[in-house]
């Protein structure tokens, strides 16, 4: 082993539940991919090695979300090899579109996939990684964008903060000359209330944001749904429009419960008696 | 059968690397004879079907995308097609081209990624692609900017290559400016040289004499080959519309996997590179035609190991075919179609990267899906992979077990198994008791 080899900072990529698109960000940051692997040492990433250096590790990236028993023994054991621990994704920073099985009534949605959901072994719910350990830091975005997990690598190099917006998609609009579709009322959109980082990617081709970065520092979700159905957005659509790839964030869940009638949520969200 | 050792033993894989998501592989070997070949597929199940229903129609193209972050387009452009098949919406001539443009740029991306980063390694006895670059300074280099033009192509279109934003049912959200597409064309046209450079650096690959007795299964479009839609055909003679094909191909439940196996006729299949391949080729453009011919593959190939040539090849296509539908660029006005709904079942197939592709949806008059089926190309591939492990097994019982656990992971990365796609992958045990 080279002096090299000892001396690089150790990068480790761990999967929960998901769907490989965060940890396929670092692959495609293809012109920078080689320099950040002479930078640092991949001690583990089944999606690009088969090569497994036992921890501890300098810098852990976790994607996915909790959702077994395994996952939440496993998370703990990432943690405790991991220097620091960095979340990649909307998945491990809020429970990714598969928390949609917490609002729902457990053993529903396996019994409407599986034949035998007995087979399973999953938890009812689907969690964020800071529900199980401490966090050092969240990326987000779903997906996250490639150059703001280049800039943290970067950063942790360089023993220092990442440099990471925490405004809002709005700002980023502005930035980059789009019309407010907000107040134009083309359509719904959350950018008021979602954080930063996208660069205001459907806006600029013409549709609300989504959400998919989460939650921006300090969103007023109700302020901004009370606008929308001043302008005659349904209460069953923005809810919605809530209930996606962050539907588990606490301001976007709470929002999205007050937004539908009850007989609109009902209709949402299947029951157990919509199921059967 | 050299030694008494070898005669019982069980080889397992434990997350079998350079396949994207969770799964395990596990031979029993009993007697001399393989007693037991399993993929277990552990990844955590999501639910995708179940989250589905109730959902408006005009969803299902985000949402499924979430299913696999290396195959989005397959997922967005399945569900357009079903929707659209649903609610009786037709798609203007414009809008399909743009898809297949955006697709291709998925293909190359996949493809890419696959060849160089996840695949090459094996056969070049490399831990991974940095191990690789480090021994063929250049090589992974190409790989990467092809990958990369891939993404342009997907950023340009779809706004960016993970889950991209413009998709909807109906067409896109805006149409790319003439000047923005134009753009491509010249990275496409390195990127083909790149493909052309790539099918002959794996030419020249070590590959083990594998003649595979596969049903291959592919979609036929007319006068192309196939990625954005198309009937099912076998290489058994059948050809089916989509919504007969669905009925045919039954998914089973079984302990061991969180991702359904899919049987067609109560038979395994094949479906993915080898198959559109075998059952395509003569679809093939010129220049693609001929790269495979000069790579030594035949009409049909049934060598799994040779799939990184064919994948290869199908770079070159893709790639080529980017480049005439470049040229013939259009604007689409209106983006999309207006997407109304209207009450009924619908069902989309398409090539996504590692094979067939189907959705199924039944909405209602509002547009409210009643129920989502969703059968990707790994659940498809899953019987086939283990019948390959088999015979990788039953022919390599003399290697020792990391060497026999190495051909194992091989065998499955031939096929390119998405396991986050099919719940979705590895971890081998070779047990020889």
């Amino acid at each position: 082993m080279s002096v090299d080899t000892v001396l690089r900072p150790t990068l480790a990529v761990w999967k929960f539940a998901s769907c490989d698109g965060c940890q396929l960000s670092l692959l495609d940051l293809e012109p920078e991919l080689l320099a950040i692997t002479r930078a640092v040492r991949v001690a583990h990433f089944t999606e690009m090695t088969r090569a497994h250096v036992e921890g501890p590790y300098d810098v852990s990236l976790v994607e996915g979300s909790i959702t077994t028993e395994d996952d939440a023994a496993r998370i703990v054991e990432v943690r405790a090899q991991s220097r620091y621990l960095v979340t990649i994704g909307a998945c491990a920073a809020t429970g990714g579109i598969q928390a949609l099985r917490n609002f729902v009534e457990p053993g529903v949605f396996p019994a409407m996939v599986y034949a035998h959901p007995e087979y399973l072994r999953a938890l009812d719910t689907s969690t964020p990684v800071s529900a199980h350990v401490a966090v050092d830091y969240e990326l987000r975005g779903c997906p996250i964008d490639r150059f703001e997990l280049l800039e943290v690598i970067l950063a942790l190099l360089a023993h220092r903060r990442p440099i990471i917006a925490s405004h809002s998609v709005c700002q980023e609009c502005k930035a980059r000359g789009t019309v407010c579709l907000v107040v134009t009322g083309e359509c719904a959109c959350l950018g008021p209330v979602t954080r930063a980082g996208c660069h205001a990617l459907c806006p600029s081709v013409g549709r609300g944001c989504f959400g998919c970065f989460g939650p921006s520092e300090g969103a007023n979700v109700d302020a901004l749904m009370e606008w929308l159905r001043w302008h005659d957005h349904d209460g069953r659509s923005l809810n919605r429009l809530l209930q996606t790839f962050n539907a588990a964030a606490p301001v976007f869940r709470d929002a999205a419960v007050k937004v539908a009638t009850p007989k609109q949520r009902s209709a949402s969200v299947p029951t157990t008696k919509e199921s059967t | 059968m050299t030694h008494g050792a070898n005669r019982n033993r069980t080889v397992s894989a434990e997350g079998v690397a350079r396949v994207e998501g969770e799964g395990s592989l596990r031979v029993v070997v009993h007697d001399g004879t393989v007693s037991d070949v399993s993929l277990d597929i552990f990844e955590p199940p999501r639910y995708f079907e179940a989250m589905l229903v109730g959902r408006h129609f005009s969803e299902a193209p985000d949402i499924t995308a979430r299913i696999c972050g290396i195959c989005p387009v397959a997922y967005q452009l399945t569900a357009c097609s079903a929707m659209e098949d649903a609610a009786g919406i037709v798609v203007s001539d414009r809008v399909q081209r743009l898809r297949r443009l955006l697709y291709c740029g998925e293909w190359i991306q996949s493809h890419a990624l696959h060849v160089y980063l996840l695949h090459a390694p094996d056969f070049l006895n490399c831990q991974d692609a940095v191990e690789l670059a480090e021994r063929e300074p250049g090589v992974i280099e190409r790989g990467l900017a092809l990958k990369r033009t891939g993404n342009l192509i997907m950023e340009t279109v779809g706004g960016r290559s993970i889950h991209p934003v413009n998709v909807r049912v109906g067409g896109f959200y805006s149409a790319p400016e003439a000047t923005a597409i134009a753009a491509l064309k010249v990275p496409l046209e390195r990127a083909r040289d790149e493909a052309l450079a790539t099918v002959r650096w794996v030419a020249g690959f070590d590959f083990p004499d594998v003649n595979a007795s596969y049903r291959f299964v592919a979609l036929r479009q007319d006068g192309r080959y196939a990625i954005d839609g198309g009937r099912p055909i076998s290489s058994d003679g059948l050809d089916v519309t989509p919504q007969h094909f669905s009925e045919l191909s039954v998914e089973e439940h079984v302990a061991r996997s969180t991702a359904l196996h899919a049987r067609l006729d109560g038979r395994s299949y094949l479906t993915g590179p080898l198959a559109r391949y075998s059952l395509n080729q003569h679809l093939l453009p010129d220049v693609a035609r001929e790269a495979a011919r000069d790579a030594g593959l035949a009409d049909t190939c049934v060598n799994p190991f040779q799939s990184i040539v064919v994948r290869a090849v199908e770079l070159v296509f893709a790639c080529d075919e980017g480049l005439r539908l470049v040229a013939e660029y259009e604007p689409p006005a209106p983006a999309a179609a207006e997407a109304v709904a209207r009450a009924g079942t619908g069902t989309g197939v398409t090539e996504a990267p590692r094979g067939l592709l189907l959705h199924q949806y039944e909405i209602d008059g509002e547009g409210n899906i009643v129920r989502a089926r969703i059968m990707p190309p790994t659940s498809q591939n899953q019987l086939t992979i283990e019948e390959d492990l088999r015979r990788v097994v039953e022919g390599g019982l003399d290697l020792n077990d990391d060497d026999l656990r190495w051909r194992c992971e091989q065998a499955v990365r031939n096929h390119d198994p998405c396991i986050s796609c099919a719940a979705h992958f590895l971890d081998l045990k070779v047990e020889r008791s």
